[in-house]
C-alpha cells in the first residue's frame, strides 16, 4: 500500500479535477441515490424515529460529558474479563503499541475487519515499515487494497469504483496477494463475491492476528461490538489467536441498554437495514473460545481536544453511519478523496479539521466544502448540527482564537491567504452599519452600470466563468422607496453615522 | 395592520423590484407597509463565511430599525432564517464570551416577528388566494433555508396553487441544493457549478417558463446559469408572481416582468 491521506491538496482542487471524472459522477449519483431513497423508506417505517434520534444524541452528548469516568470503568471491566488495555495519545503512539503487539506473536500477517481508526492513523503502513502485511477482508475494503486505492466514503469504500472496474482489479491483483480470481471472472455481483470469498477464506483459515475496530464499547462489561453485513468481521474476531482492537475513545456507551437505541439508528441510517445481518460482541478472552489473548488500544488523537470545543463536539456523536454522505450534494458531485481524509463528506468537513487541527491548508479549506444547506444535519440520526459546526470552523480559519491542541489551551492565529476577504468583509459590515454610505454605494454602483465588466477579474472570476452577472438596476429599492413613499413620511433620514 | 419590511440588501441593491412587488401585493390586501430606512443586513453573508463578530453590529441595527413594529416581512428565506436561528447564536456566543445580554436582548425581540413572506400570508393573514394573474407554467424550487431551516412546507406550493392562469410543473429533486450557499459559490466555483447545472437541466427539463423561488439569492445563481446558457427560464421571486394581476398582464407583464418591473436581467 503506497497511497496515504497525508498531504492531498486542499478541498476545491481536488474538487475541481474530481468534478470533471464523468464516470466518477455517474457512479456516486447512481449509488448515493439508492441508497438515499432506501433509507428514507426504511426510516419512515418506525414512528418513534424522532424520539430515537433524540435519544441518540442525549447518550452520546452524556457520555461525552463524563467520558473520563466512563473510560475508566470500561478500563477496569476489559481487565476483568482478561483483556488488556493500552492507551494511545496520538497516531504515532498506536501504531507502535500495535506493531510492538503484532511483533511478539512472532507473526508477519494479519487480517483486518473494516476499521475506520486504523484508516486514521495509517496503520497499514506502519505495518508494512516493519515487515508485516495487513490484509483487509471486508470486501469494498479489499477492492481499495487490491487497486492501491483509497476509501471514499465510510460504509461503502469503493462507492466510486463500478462493477466493471472491480472485476479488472481482482483479476490483476489477487494472485499477487494470495488465491487468484477464477478464470473468466465476469462482473455479475454474485460472480464477484464469490471470488472474493474465495480469497478471502484462505487468510481467515492461516491468520493467528486479528485486528478490528469496533462500533461501540459498553463501559458496564467491556463489551465491544462490531455490526456489518458480510460476516467477514466475525471471521477476523473469533478465528484469530490474538485479537487487537483499535478504538476511538468516543465510542464508548455506558451500558447495554444503550445499544437498544443504537442499533436502531445505525443500520436504518446507513444501509436502510432493519437490522444489520452480524452483530458481533467480545468481552476479554473465554477459555477454549475464540481469540486467547485480547487487546485494546483506546485512541485519543485529538479527541480530546475537540471535547474542549463546546460547539465543535458534537461532531464526537457520530456513529459512523454515512446518511451524510449519501444526502450531501458536494460529496456526490466531488467524492470522498477530495476530503483527504477516511472521513469524507460533512461528518469528514467537521472531523478532519478538529482531530488533526487547523494548521494545514486542506484542513481549513474543508470547513468551506458544504453549500450549508443542511440536508446532512436533517438525516444524522444523533442530530449532529453539521452546518453550525461548519460555521463554527469557519469562525476559527479566519478569526482564530482559542483551541485546545495537546490538551493545552493555545491561541490560533488566523489562517494566511484571508486577509483580502477580511478586509472586504470588514467594509461590507461598516457600510451595512452606515446605510448613508450603503445608498451612495448603490446609487454609485447604479450610474456606473454600463461600465460593469461582463467577467470578474479575482475570486469574483468563479461567478462569471460559469454564470452571468446580475445586472444592477437603475434605481434600488432605497431610493424607488424614498421617490415614490418618502412623502408619506415614514422614512427617517439615512445620514453617514 | 402595519408591517415593516425588511427588503434584505440582494433585494435591496439587485433585485428591487422584488421588494416593490411586496409592497403592492400587502398594500392590496390591505396591509400598511413601512420601510424603515435604518435596516441594512441581516448580515448572513459575514456570519457563513466566519465572520461572527462583524455580524453583531448588524443584529443590533436590525433590532433597532424594527423596534417600533409587530411585525417584519421579508421577501427571502435565507435571511428570516438567518433572523430567526442565527441571532439566537450570535447572542449566546457574545454572552458566553462575557459581552453582556444585550445581544440577547436584541435577539429575542428581532426573532418572533420576523416573518418570511409566505409565513406571513399562510400563517398571520390567513389567505391562500392573493387575487393574483399570472398565465404562465411555472416551476418550483423550495430553497434550502426556507425548506429545512425555516420549514415553510407546503405554504409556497399552497400560494401558487391559488394563482388564476398559472400552471405548476413539477421540479425533479426539487429538495437538493441549487448550489448557491453564498461565499460557497465563490470558494469552490467547480462543484458549485456542477450543482447548478444539474439544478438548471431539472429546470428546463419540466418546459416552464418561470423559475420560482422564495430567495433572490438563488435566483442570482441560478438566473446567471440560465442566461448563460441562453435558456428562455426566467427566474422569478414568488412576491412577483403573487403581486401580478390582469392589468399587470394586460400591460406587457410576462414571467419576471410583473409588477412595476425595473431593470432586467442582460
Amino acid at each position: 500500500m503506497s497511497r496515504s491521506f497525508l498531504g492531498m491538496p486542499a478541498f476545491p482542487r481536488a474538487a475541481d479535477v474530481s468534478t470533471r471524472d464523468t464516470r466518477l459522477r455517474a457512479n456516486l449519483t447512481h449509488a448515493t441515490r439508492t441508497i438515499r431513497d432506501k433509507r428514507a423508506r426504511a426510516v419512515a417505517e418506525l414512528d418513534d424515529w424522532a424520539g430515537l434520534r433524540a435519544a441518540g444524541a442525549a447518550l452520546k452528548d452524556r457520555t461525552l460529558r463524563h467520558l473520563d469516568r466512563y473510560l475508566e470503568q470500561l478500563e477496569e471491566s476489559v481487565v476483568a474479563a482478561g483483556g488488556q488495555v493500552h492507551w494511545a495519545a496520538d497516531a504515532a503512539e498506536a501504531n507502535r503499541i500495535v506493531t510492538r503487539l503484532v511483533r511478539e506473536t512472532g507473526e508477519r500477517e494479519v487480517v483486518k475487519v473494516k476499521s475506520m481508526a486504523t484508516q486514521e492513523i495509517g496503520l497499514n503502513e506502519a505495518l508494512a515499515e516493519a515487515g508485516i502485511r495487513a490484509y483487509e477482508t471486508d470486501l469494498a475494503e479489499l477492492i481499495v487494497q487490491l487497486g492501491d486505492d483509497l476509501p471514499s466514503h465510510i460504509l461503502v469504500p469503493a462507492i466510486h469504483r463500478n462493477r466493471a472496474e472491480i472485476r479488472d482489479i481482482f483479476r490483476r491483483e489477487m494472485g499477487k496477494w494470495g488465491r487468484p480470481a477464477p478464470e473468466g471472472l465476469s462482473d455479475s455481483p454474485a460472480e464477484l463475491a464469490e471470488a472474493a470469498r474465495l480469497h478471502l477464506r484462505e487468510k481467515f483459515l492461516t491468520a493467528k492476528v486479528g485486528i478490528s475496530g469496533a462500533n461501540f464499547m459498553v463501559a458496564e462489561t467491556g463489551t465491544l461490538v462490531v455490526v456489518e453485513s458480510e460476516g467477514n468481521g466475525r471471521m477476523c474476531l473469533t478465528l484469530p489467536e490474538t485479537l487487537i482492537s483499535v478504538v476511538g475513545i468516543e465510542k464508548t456507551v455506558p451500558t447495554w441498554q444503550d445499544l437498544e437505541v443504537f442499533l436502531q439508528l445505525l443500520p436504518r441510517s446507513s444501509t436502510a437495514e432493519r437490522m444489520n445481518p452480524y452483530t458481533t460482541t467480545w468481552t476479554g478472552t473465554t477459555d477454549g473460545d475464540g481469540p486467547r489473548t485480547f487487546h485494546l488500544v483506546l485512541l485519543d488523537n485529538g479527541r480530546t481536544d475537540t471535547l474542549a470545543d463546546t460547539v465543535g463536539r458534537q461532531a464526537l456523536r457520530c456513529i459512523r453511519c454515512s446518511a451524510c454522505l449519501n444526502v450531501c450534494p458536494v460529496y456526490e458531485r466531488a467524492g470522498g478523496h477530495a476530503y483527504g481524509s477516511p472521513y469524507p463528506g460533512p461528518i469528514g468537513a467537521i472531523l478532519t479539521p478538529q482531530l488533526r487541527g487547523m494548521a494545514g491548508p486542506l484542513e481549513q479549506s474543508l470547513p468551506y466544502a458544504s453549500s450549508l444547506c443542511g440536508a446532512c444535519y436533517e438525516v444524522c440520526p444523533v442530530a449532529i448540527d453539521i452546518p453550525e459546526v461548519l460555521v463554527h470552523l469557519r469562525e476559527r480559519v479566519v478569526e482564530g482564537g482559542p483551541v485546545t491542541r495537546g490538551g493545552a489551551r493555545v491561541v490560533l492565529k488566523p489562517a494566511r491567504g484571508h486577509a483580502a476577504e477580511r478586509a472586504a468583509m470588514r467594509a461590507a459590515a461598516w457600510a451595512f452599519d452606515h446605510p448613508g454610505a450603503l445608498r451612495g454605494g448603490m446609487r454609485l454602483a447604479a450610474r456606473t452600470r454600463r461600465l460593469h465588466p461582463r467577467r470578474l477579474p479575482g475570486p469574483g472570476r468563479a461567478w462569471s466563468d460559469t454564470r452571468a452577472l446580475p445586472a444592477v438596476p437603475a434605481e434600488s429599492f432605497r431610493d424607488w422607496w424614498r421617490r415614490t413613499r418618502g412623502a408619506n413620511g415614514n422614512s427617517e433620514t439615512g445620514g453617514v453615522e | 395592520m402595519r408591517v415593516a419590511l425588511f427588503v434584505t440588501c440582494i433585494n435591496d441593491t439587485l433585485r428591487p423590484r422584488t421588494g416593490q412587488a411586496v409592497v403592492t401585493l400587502l398594500e392590496r390586501l390591505g396591509v400598511d407597509v413601512d420601510f424603515p430606512e435604518e435596516q441594512s443586513c441581516c448580515g448572513q453573508p459575514q456570519f457563513n463565511t466566519g465572520y461572527r463578530h462583524a455580524t453583531e453590529p448588524l443584529v443590533r441595527r436590525f433590532d433597532r430599525a424594527f423596534a417600533d413594529h409587530e411585525y417584519v416581512v421579508t421577501p427571502s428565506g435565507s435571511c428570516a432564517a438567518m433572523v430567526r436561528d442565527n441571532f439566537p447564536r450570535i447572542a449566546a456566543r457574545a454572552a458566553a464570551e462575557g459581552r453582556g445580554r444585550e445581544l440577547a436582548e436584541a435577539a429575542a425581540r428581532a426573532v418572533p416577528k420576523t416573518y418570511e413572506l409566505t409565513e406571513f400570508l399562510v400563517d398571520v393573514l390567513k389567505v391562500t388566494d392573493v387575487g393574483a394573474y399570472y398565465p404562465h407554467t411555472v416551476t418550483y424550487h423550495p430553497t434550502c433555508h426556507g425548506l429545512r431551516m425555516l420549514g415553510l412546507g407546503d405554504r409556497p406550493r399552497r400560494l401558487l396553487e391559488r394563482v388564476r392562469g398559472l400552471t405548476l410543473k413539477e421540479l425533479p429533486g426539487a429538495e437538493e441544493c441549487c448550489g448557491f450557499g453564498g461565499t460557497f459559490a465563490v470558494k469552490n466555483p467547480a462543484v458549485s457549478a456542477a450543482m447548478g447545472a444539474d439544478k438548471v437541466r431539472a429546470v428546463t427539463g419540466t418546459g416552464a417558463e418561470a423559475l420560482c423561488t422564495v430567495d433572490n439569492s438563488c435566483l442570482l445563481h441560478l438566473g446567471g446559469m440560465l442566461v448563460r446558457q441562453g435558456s428562455p427560464v426566467r427566474p422569478v421571486h414568488l412576491a412577483e408572481i403573487l403581486a401580478s394581476t390582469e392589468a399587470d398582464v394586460a400591460a406587457g407583464g410576462g414571467p419576471g416582468r410583473a409588477a412595476g418591473a425595473a431593470g432586467g436581467a442582460r
